[in-house]
């Protein structure tokens, strides 16, 4: 982190929302190229008698319209063009911040990110750049039912090319955003539900979060709970529960998801002998499945016990609260996970 | 066309009921008894009762997020919707969809969508299904302004004008797209202009005007139907209430929404025209209303005794066979 001084400081509690505009904020004013691109950023906006207090459906983005008249973009509703038009801007000089409503509508928009962004680089022999951000809300929880509640994020860390990072708290998420938006690959950034209205201490200035690097977030000895985004907080909150028992649990928030932190799960691994991941998504080729695999494949010989997974069902999400809770992972399911491996 | 007082005393019925659902599902949700993402149409219910009154049952419709009132005006059971706002297994969907999936495919009711613009093809694919099996039915796809500027609209519009299928596209024009006016990222003036870049037929009908928009859609759709090809039907029109339920509706003039709410109420519209016209009389009017409160008052009654699913049924119906 850059701007870090050592005295100790006041902490200041922001929601991740917030901290998401003042990584905008920061990274607007520090470079003209960024740009922000997205339906109803600014809302009504830019009428004369009108006012930016929507800033998007989460209101992520209010205010910013006022301050960078000339670098937020209203557009229509057409992600497909949205996307496709930032791809062609990033490689041409602008860096832009696309916010993809819901991760749930990728699949109105696949072909800019699938066969365009994600190969230019190596398909053009190294001579493109493609600085793309994609900001997009993922995940269950607020009964937002089948289309608003996906958590696609496997679908892009599938892609060679793209990558992928998932805040797990506020501070991260500024961290996070400021340094995919200054990385000159095309990167994903997840917004997951579950953290957007979450405050934590967040430092104040310019700082980045480096992609690709996962966090020890609870250190411990018996079990690693591996998680992403929401789950970590499942993780930590299951930790404590076990802690009672006189289990103890090191929880590693993975933060990026493509590239993967293989180092760090190793490690974790090597040091517990017993993982859990719990991912939000589905569990079908995922990234829950990816992390299992890494352990057979490259800790085998760290391994006390099976790998758990804790994902969420392999199904539509569906609406009525009763399945909703059913579909997702919980602290419950991962105190369960755990016991049934100690 | 000119409706018959039956088919006038059916259509207020539509709209009331629609009107009640929607002031309802706005009062429960203020009383925190409803979840999820909830987008009322009120101000709308003219265009889905016109146009569906055109409608059988082997008709089909796709609708969009604000999809109650096209799915009332195409016959789908308050009761079940009620239910499966509530997320009851007697639900429309056994609640599992929930407001923005209600369907209803033996009612011709492709469904409420979570997708903007995801309905259009949907409607386009019905029309196709009906041409190619001469099944006499049209595909109908009601989306809003917004949708208008979704590729899935240009393409359904050029295939069905190559085909020359039985489809009609009504765009309801609310001058809005979430928190957006229209016309900032629309250029065209009337979104109907954009049916001749597929050579196809277009009209504008005004959608607070339940007779206005009954003749339109009755003439297109019976072209659909004769086999002479799809039709843009634009319908003018205002959202009285916010995108979604709950919406803050700070990013608009009120004095524009007050313009539309107290002189072009489609509800009041028609009661003028049909008592003035002595259509209809309005002691007959407000029998209506009365019957229909008592429906919706005995909906939400019944959503609220209902069962939810049990958890067990997480699994059910991914696939036909598993
Ligand atoms: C593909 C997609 N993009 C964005 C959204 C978010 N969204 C939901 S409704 C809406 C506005 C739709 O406007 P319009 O088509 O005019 O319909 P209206 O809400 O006015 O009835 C938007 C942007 C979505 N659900 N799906
Ligand atoms: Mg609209």
């Amino acid at each position: 982190m850059s701007g870090q001084s050592n005295q100790p400081r006041e902490p200041r509690e922001i929601p991740t929302a917030f901290a998401i505009a003042e990584a905008l904020r920061i990274a607007m004013a520090s470079d003209p190229n960024v740009i922000l691109m997205g339906e109803d950023v600014a809302g009504g906006g830019r009428r004369p008698e009108g006012t930016d207090e929507m800033g998007g459906i989460m209101s992520v983005t209010r205010g910013l319209i006022s301050e960078f008249p000339n670098q937020v973009l209203d557009t229509p509703i057409s992600e497909m063009g949205i996307l496709g038009t930032a791809v062609g801007a990033a490689v041409t000089g602008l860096r832009p911040v696309v916010e993809l409503m819901f991760m749930d509508f990728i699949g109105t928009c696949l072909d800019p990110l699938l066969n365009q962004a994600s190969k230019f680089r190596y398909m053009f022999g190294g001579k493109a750049r493609i600085p793309l951000t994609v900001r997009t809300v993922t995940g269950a929880g607020m009964q937002a039912a089948a289309q608003h509640s996906q958590s696609l994020y496997w679908m892009t860390a599938g892609i060679p090319g793209l990558k992928t990072v998932i805040p797990s708290n506020a501070a991260d998420a500024k961290g996070l955003l400021l340094a995919a938006i200054r990385c000159d690959d095309p990167v994903v950034f997840c917004e997951p539900k579950g953290i957007l209205f979450l405050s934590t201490d967040v430092p104040e200035g310019d700082y980045e979060v480096p992609i690709g690097k996962a966090k020890i977030v609870r250190v411990g000895s018996d079990v690693s709970l591996v998680g992403m985004g929401a789950t970590v907080g499942m993780a930590l909150q299951a930790a404590e529960e076990l802690a009672r028992d006189g289990i103890s649990a090191e929880v590693l928030d993975l933060r990026s998801l493509a590239p993967l932190d293989e180092d760090a799960i190793l490690t974790t691994l090597a040091k517990t002998g017993r993982l859990i991941v719990v991912d939000e998504a589905t569990p079908r080729c995922g990234i829950a499945s990816d992390v299992a695999a890494l352990c057979v494949d490259k800790g085998f010989d760290f391994l006390n016990g099976p790998v758990r997974r804790v994902t969420a069902a392999m199904c539509p999400v569906p609406f009525t609260r009763v399945l909703e809770e059913a579909y997702m992972p919980s602290t419950a399911r991962i105190v369960e996970a755990v016991r049934s491996l100690i | 066309m000119q409706p018959t007082p039956e088919i006038l005393q059916v259509a207020y019925r539509t709209m009331r009921t629609i009107r009640s659902f929607e002031e309802k599902l706005i009062e429960l949700v203020n009383q925190g008894k409803l979840g999820g993402f909830l987008h009322a149409c009120i101000g709308q219910e003219a265009i889905a009762a016109a146009v569906c009154a055109h409608l059988k049952d082997h008709d089909y419709v796709s609708s969009t997020h604000r999809g109650h009132g096209h799915c009332i005006a195409k016959g789908v059971d308050v009761r079940g919707m009620m239910a499966e706002l509530f997320g009851r297994s007697t639900g429309t969907c056994r609640g599992r969809g929930g407001s923005m999936h209600i369907a209803d495919i033996e009612k011709g009711m492709l469904g409420a969508n979570g997708i903007v613009g995801a309905g259009i093809p949907l409607a386009t694919g019905a029309a196709l299904t009906a041409k190619l099996k001469k099944t006499g039915g049209v595909g109908v796809a009601m989306f809003g302004d917004g949708a208008s500027n979704q590729g899935a609209f240009h393409e359904s519009l050029n295939m069905a004008a190559n085909w020359q299928l039985p489809a009609v596209y009504v765009c309801e024009n609310n001058g809005w797209g979430e928190f957006t006016p229209t016309e900032f990222v629309v250029p065209v003036k009337d979104i109907a202009e954009r049916a001749r870049s597929y050579a196809m037929n277009s009209m504008i009908a005004d959608g607070m005007d339940f007779f206005d928009v009954y003749a339109k859609a009755g003439e297109v759709i019976a072209r659909a139907r004769r086999g002479d090809g799809p039709t843009l039907l634009e319908c003018k029109t205002y959202r009285f209430t916010g995108h979604y339920v709950g919406d803050p509706l700070v990013y608009r003039v009120k004095a524009e929404a007050d313009e539309w709410i107290n002189n072009r109420d489609p509800l009041k519209l028609f009661e003028a025209r049909v008592t003035g016209e002595g259509l209809l009389a309005a002691d007959n009017l407000r029998s209506i209303d009365e019957e229909v409160t008592e429906r919706i008052t005995e909906a939400v009654k019944a959503a609220q005794e209902a069962p939810f699913p049990d958890p067990s049924e997480l699994m059910q119906d991914v696939y036909a066979v598993n």
